[in-house]
């Protein structure tokens, strides 16, 4: 598998599912510790719709319209969970229920009202994405990663992806003590002068545009497994935030190598002819990895309960 | 052409699809009220992606046994097999881990579907069969519906209502208290289960009708709509089943009507509208009452402070507040009293004067806390109290030079 056509048909949706991986497992550690997992699930069922007002604005499949309307439509089901919550005084799962339905119904709905099939646009893809798909045909082998004029020519998710991982990296990097403290006393944090609402929000929007920059390579569900299973996995190995997000970070890396090169490989070494869905065994092995520390892990209980029970 | 299909006159499949959306709707509100009441709704969002790799994995057990692969009982029960691990998972997660309900629902939700996209890629390449109809699970397909999937759905439709009303007495309890529930000595684990089962049974059904991420619609939203219009949780039963039948029915019509109008996500929005409906026009509960309800009382103080102002001799410069007394015709266009006002303007500062003393005696207490600064003090104490607090505050004396 390091052979010749490693570097043209498997580096590039390796990077890219690795990249989407850690930048959608980042946010999760501390939506999770929040209770607001579940907020990484609305968002990717509402990037659907986005992306179809997108297009039927603009009428073209281009990154940065894409991008925008899907950060929008994540904005649009916040705002109007929270909306519902407080008008409707309705609890915020039932509310987030409803939002996030009704929107996926709409975007499914415009997509058949409109005339798709002419581009690359349907259910199934942005569902389940298409990581395989993110091939570098410029490339001929390892020198390839220094030939500039190959390199131009690398599918545009890869830098897109590493953009927003830095990105992420970089929120979570300026805002580590804040977020930490207002993650685990949010009063205590309002008392030292941090913008709880503020930063809740901020965290909410990474989240959205993590998810949306990955939603391109792995669909809008399986972004969820990216959101939550590398975290909770974590959660169970250590006591500590820093841990945490080590480990979540390590366990995100794991699956999406483990996942790309079973997907791919795999079913050739059992002697199948065809590669099966590589996001799909991502968040396989993610929830594998998630079961182990979940059976294993040395923190999985929760503090204060009696010891193996 | 909705009107015929409305009035089942479209032909015989929309009509068959009509009155199993139908049916699925009722039981789907009417098993999600409960699952709402209890604070579990996105539960049921974690059942139905887990159905995904039930589904492949039964057609490919189908084909190998040398089968159609597309026999809708068959792929069903596998749907219904792999939603139960998934709840089980997510059951063993939250109990025996230290992850919380929602993180334990993003985990099964996600891998279970992931692991089914894997088994519907497999699927793809073997190439075995006519796979063409799985896809339909994803989103729901009633095009090619059959008189036999429509009984199915009808039979599965009547057996979890039936379930439902010979339970709904312990099932009710235990949605709103479950330490009570089981001091009464109703297994709520048991309870639990059977609801947990009913909303499995619910999603397996509606699988071919709305697909298995819509259906989660058809569980949430109608018993949020019925919440709106009632506080009684027998009648919330029964509002919830309504909405659920009536969106499914005026869904299932309306995508009947008109081509490239998909069941699924129809009925879904339509389940919408009557949400926002409810939301905005609800009485009590909605938008609109309470708007309604604010105005009233900021009305009702507006008054009362302009009264007691004018008992007072003070200058009103409140815009509202002249508003209102003139509309009450208690004040001239030149912002001086009438008649009328003065007299209530008097009896407004004599009820002050009363409440003060109310408030003053220990023995009245509990009369005192209802003192809000709008309550007519009539309403809470007896004539012989109020000659009483009357003869304590005294008559108008004149003034002295």
């Amino acid at each position: 598998m390091m052979g010749e056509e490693f570097v043209p048909l498997s580096l590039t949706p390796l990077l890219i599912g690795i990249c989407a991986a850690v930048a959608c497992a980042l946010p999760g550690n501390f939506l999770l510790l929040r209770r607001q997992a579940l907020i990484g699930d609305a968002i990717s069922h509402v990037v659907l719709p986005g992306i179809v007002v997108a297009f039927l604005f603009t009428g073209l499949i281009a990154a940065w319209p894409m991008m925008l309307g899907a950060a929008a439509a994540a904005l649009v089901a916040v705002v109007l969970i929270e909306l519902i919550r407080r008008l409707g005084r309705i609890e915020p799962g039932a509310a987030m229920g409803v939002v996030f339905t009704t929107m996926f119904a709409g975007g499914v709905l415009l997509l058949e009202q409109t005339d798709t099939s002419s581009v690359h646009l349907d259910v199934e893809h942005a569902l389940y994405g298409n990581l395989e798909s993110l091939i570098w045909l410029d490339a001929v082998g390892w020198q390839s990663l220094l030939d500039v004029d190959a390199l131009r020519h690398l599918p545009p998710e890869l830098p897109r992806m590493a953009f927003t991982l830095v990105g992420v990296l970089l929120f979570i990097g300026v805002f580590w003590r804040p977020l930490m403290i207002s993650t685990f006393d949010e009063s205590f944090a309002r008392t030292l002068g941090v913008r709880t609402t503020m930063l809740g929000l901020a965290l909410v929007v990474v989240s959205a545009i993590a998810a949306v920059a990955a939603f391109d390579a792995v669909g809008s569900i399986i972004v969820i497994a990216m959101f939550i299973c590398p975290p909770a996995a974590a959660r169970m190995m250590t006591n500590r935030l820093e841990g945490q997000v080590l480990w979540s970070v390590a366990f995100a890396i794991v699956s999406a190598i483990f996942g790309y090169v079973l997907a791919g490989y795999g079913p050739l070494w059992v002697g199948a002819a065809d590669a099966v869905s590589a996001a799909g065994m991502i968040a396989t092995v993610s929830g594998v990895l998630l079961a182990i520390a979940a059976v294993f892990g040395p923190c999985r209980h929760r503090a204060g309960s009696p010891a193996g029970v | 052409m909705l009107l015929d299909a409305l009035l089942l006159q479209l032909g015989y499949n929309a009509s068959l699809v009509a009155i199993g959306a139908t049916l699925l709707g009722a039981s789907a509100g009417i098993t999600g009220t409960f699952l709402f009441l209890r604070k579990r709704a996105l539960v049921s969002d974690a059942i139905s992606h887990a159905t995904l790799p039930g589904v492949g994995v039964a057609f490919l057990i189908m084909v190998a046994f040398g089968g159609d692969g597309r026999n809708l009982i068959g792929l069903l029960i596998g749907s219904a097999v792999s939603a139960g691990i998934g709840l089980w998972c997510l059951n063993w997660l939250t109990r025996n881990t230290r992850l919380a309900e929602d993180a334990a629902i993003g985990a099964v939700l996600s891998v279970f579907f992931g692991f089914g996209v894997v088994i519907l890629t497999v699927i793809q390449s073997l190439g075995v069969g006519r796979q063409a109809g799985l896809e339909g699970f994803l989103l729901g397909s009633t095009a090619g519906m059959l008189w036999n999937d429509a009984l199915i759905i009808a039979a599965g439709g009547a057996a979890t209502l039936l379930v439902i009303l010979l339970m709904r007495r312990p099932m009710t309890l235990v949605a709103f208290d479950p330490e009570y529930a089981s001091a009464r000595g109703i297994s709520v684990s048991q309870i639990d289960m059977l609801m947990m089962a009913l909303v499995m049974a619910v999603t397996v059904v509606g699988l071919k009708v709305v697909g298995l991420i819509l259906i989660v619609a058809l569980l949430i939203i109608p018993p949020v709509t019925a919440r709106f219009w009632t506080e009684r949780s027998d009648l919330v039963v029964v509002f919830a089943g309504i909405a659920g039948a009536l969106a499914a029915f005026i869904g299932a019509a309306l995508s009947a009507s008109a081509p490239n109008l998909p069941t699924g996500p129809i009925i879904v929005l339509v389940s919408f509208a009557l949400f926002a409906l409810s939301l905005l026009f609800a009485p009590n509960r909605g938008v609109l009452a309470a708007v309604m309800r604010h105005v009233r009382f900021q009305r009702q103080v507006h008054l009362r402070q302009g009264l007691l102002a004018l008992a007072q001799g003070q200058v009103i410069y409140e815009p509202l507040t002249l508003r209102l007394l003139r509309r009450h015709g208690l004040l001239r266009a030149d912002g001086v009293a009438t008649e009328t006002g003065v007299a209530r303007a008097a009896k407004a500062l004599r009820d002050e004067h009363r409440w003060a003393l109310v408030r003053a005696d220990q023995s009245l207490e509990a009369t005192a806390a209802l003192y809000d600064g709008l309550r007519e003090i009539e309403t809470v104490l007896t004539d012989d109290q109020i000659r009483d607090l009357d003869r304590r505050i005294g008559t108008p004396r004149e003034v002295l030079a």
